[in-house]
């Protein structure tokens, strides 16, 4: 990845498109985005406010794409894009935001400034004004095939052991099934439990299915960082496996990013629509309930709640699915007070995880999260992301709470009935 | 130059100069906006892009209980100068006879006492507006020089409205060549500043919801 301002300031402009303009046209200065943000809610910094944090790409905008702002630039008016600048604002793009895209829920006019905050990370990340944390992982996702560097082998062997414990054969590699299986690296890791209940479900319920030893990492770094070029990449590796194999649909792991990454940026970055559906793991859940294919024999006795992860549910689409899948193993289920669409980010996704910089502020900016807890008090937090449900742990450790954390799925698979 | 003719060239020269700037300069920002285009989306939509669009455009205009509640002082306040200038603007019976003129058709106005009210009230609120711009402590990081502008050009029209309309001081030609005035000015400047929301909220608007509305989620 060469970076250089011009590279950066070419890529912001590449940016630029009708809803930008629309968007930028718009913006009053209200301030109203900021008492979204728990960046700034939890820091009461004003430097945080979601809009602020465009001010590169604005500036781009103002000066190349409007007629005063041709002007200005002409006579040496306009404000300037440069390293300093960019530098200044690092903070900002990548620290300060975990693309949760509540400030685009609540814009009185409209403007999706999540979406332009992901927009400058374009500009930023060919500047070369990325954290450190996020160009090693993007990195290691080009060279290795994972941000956290996990390779086949380190997959194979979890496969072996999961196939060990539960006597079940886990499909590598097979053509012509319904489903193939993408994975972060997080759950091969840390919870390599995921992979044991997505078999013993789909066992239970006729489902042929498969992983891929050439193509299973779910995550895209490229889609964090901001270079689409990578992140097509990453698509596309996955893209080539699903049609070799002709699978029906492409599975998008318990993991947030990966399901904007493959399911609504994917298609729009490799320039063509996929020949394969791309469900995330809970809609397919909920398909194989709605078709009698998933029942549950027994219930959790402790109360639950739900942490929508924001790329699942406000930018997703999917946040009925996990309540009907709920209640089949609930009788116990509180909502947390902005649950859904409006829910509260746990604080470290859009990168925000690998960027080790921002580890003080994440972990600052829980206390949102922890309010809304506090406010229902659960005995068990169900998710359906690895990356919230390990800063879940950390943040909950941080504030000495005692709340276990579940994967949705992997509940599912303990309470799976016999018959 | 009397009273008399620079009231004449106020609303003679002066309001065509301003209107045609105005007009010109909305479409041209139109124009700079739509001709970007925006990409077709290849993913498989999970649902409507055009209902969610049109939805969102009106629903934007009410706050969540939420957002209410955290910023109630700054959306109160721009409900009550928004729906004040529209009244103002449109409803006292000088404004109606003066758009009668130029268009060919009137409509009934509403009584000069309620005008009254609703011009005291929106400058009051405008007055609000700006003191809680420069000291909410996000509003003052955000404002610039273009806002204190816009405000400016805002409230002047409402003031000077309010007074031609009381003949506070001056005699009243030069009061009204001074509200006119007031108004061409905030014309002209309109299209190259934010005051252009006013139009382009509900392409963003609409932006926003079909983004959203594509994968399923009501903006």
């Amino acid at each position: 990845m060469s970076a250089s301002i011009e590279k950066g300031i070419n890529a912001l402009k590449r940016q630029v498109d009708s809803t930008v303009a629309a968007f930028f046209s718009s913006c009053v200065h209200c301030g109203l985005c900021a008492e979204a943000c728990l960046f700034y809610t939890e820091t009461g910094d004003p430097k945080r406010t979601p809009i602020n944090k465009t001010e590169p790409l604005r500036r781009i905008w103002k000066s190349e794409f409007t007629l005063v702002g041709r002007v200005g630039k002409m006579l040496g008016l306009t404000k300037k894009v440069d390293d300093k600048f960019l530098e200044e604002w690092q903070e900002l793009v990548y620290d300060s935001c975990t693309m949760c895209g509540r400030c685009s829920m609540v814009c009185p006019v409209g403007n999706d400034i999540t979406m332009m905050i992901r927009k400058t990370r374009e500009g930023m990340a060919a500047a070369g004004q990325a954290p450190a944390g996020l160009i090693g992982a993007t990195t290691r996702s080009v060279t290795i095939g994972s941000p956290m560097g996990v390779k086949w082998p380190a997959l194979r062997a979890q496969i072996k052991h999961v196939e060990e414990d539960t006597g079940l054969k886990v499909p590598v590699d097979v053509e012509d099934v319904e489903y193939m299986l993408l994975l972060s690296s997080m759950e091969i890791m840390n919870f390599p439990e995921f992979i044991e209940a997505v078999a013993k479900i789909f066992k239970k319920a006729g489902a042929t299915w498969t992983i891929s030893s050439e193509a299973f990492e779910a995550t895209n770094s490229g889609i964090q960082i901001g270079v689409s070029d990578i992140a097509a990449e990453l698509v596309q590796r996955i893209v080539d496996v699903a049609d070799k194999l002709r699978v029906k649909t492409v599975i998008s792991p318990e993991c947030g990013h990966a399901y904007t990454a493959i399911r609504w940026d994917g298609p729009n970055l490799v320039g063509k629509a996929f020949n394969f559906n791309v469900r995330h793991i809970l809609e397919v859940l909920d398909d194989l309930r709605k078709d009698g294919r998933l029942k549950m024999a027994s219930k959790e006795s402790q109360r639950l709640t739900y942490h929508d992860p924001c790329q699942i549910a406000r930018r997703g689409g999917v946040i009925d699915e996990p309540r009907n899948l709920i209640n089949m193993i609930s009788d116990d289920f509180v909502e947390m007070p902005d649950a859904g669409k409006m829910n509260w980010c746990c604080g470290a996704g859009g990168g925000v995880s690998a960027n080790e910089r921002a580890d003080e502020l994440r972990l600052k900016v829980f206390e949102r999260k922890k309010a809304q807890i506090d406010a229902v008090k659960p005995d068990a937090i169900i998710s359906a992301c690895s990356n919230c449900r390990i800063h879940l742990e950390d943040g909950l450790e941080e504030y000495n709470m005692d709340i276990p954390l579940l994967s949705l799925t992997e509940t599912l698979a303990e309470h799976l009935a016999d018959d | 130059m009397t009273e008399i003719e620079l009231l004449s060239w106020a609303r003679g020269p002066g309001l065509q100069i301003a209107s045609i700037v105005f007009v010109a300069g909305v479409i041209i920002r139109f124009f700079e906006i739509l001709v970007l285009g925006r990409k077709a989306n290849l993913a498989e939509a999970k649902g409507r892009e055009m209902s969610s669009g049109l939805k969102t455009m009106i629903t934007r205009t009410v706050p969540d209980k939420a957002t209410f509640k955290r910023s109630s002082v700054t959306i109160v306040l721009g409900y009550i100068f928004h729906i004040g200038l529209f009244v103002i603007c449109f409803f006292s019976a000088p404004h109606i006879l003066f758009l009668k003129d130029i268009i060919g058709f009137g409509w009934p106005s509403l009584p000069t006492a309620v005008i009254d009210a609703f011009a005291v009230v929106t400058i009051i609120a405008l007055v609000a507006t700006l003191v809680n711009r420069l000291t909410n402590k996000v509003m003052r990081y955000l404002t610039n020089f273009e806002d204190l502008l816009t405000w400016l050009l805002t409230f002047l029209p409402v003031v000077t409205g309010y007074i031609a309309f009381h003949r506070i001081g001056f005699t009243a030609p030069s009061l009204l060549a001074i509200h006119i005035l007031s108004v061409e000015l905030l014309l002209i400047v309109f299209p190259f500043t934010k005051l252009m929301h006013a139009f382009t909220l509900f392409i963003a608007r609409w932006y926003n919801g079909a983004i959203s509305g594509y994968r399923g989620v009501a903006s």
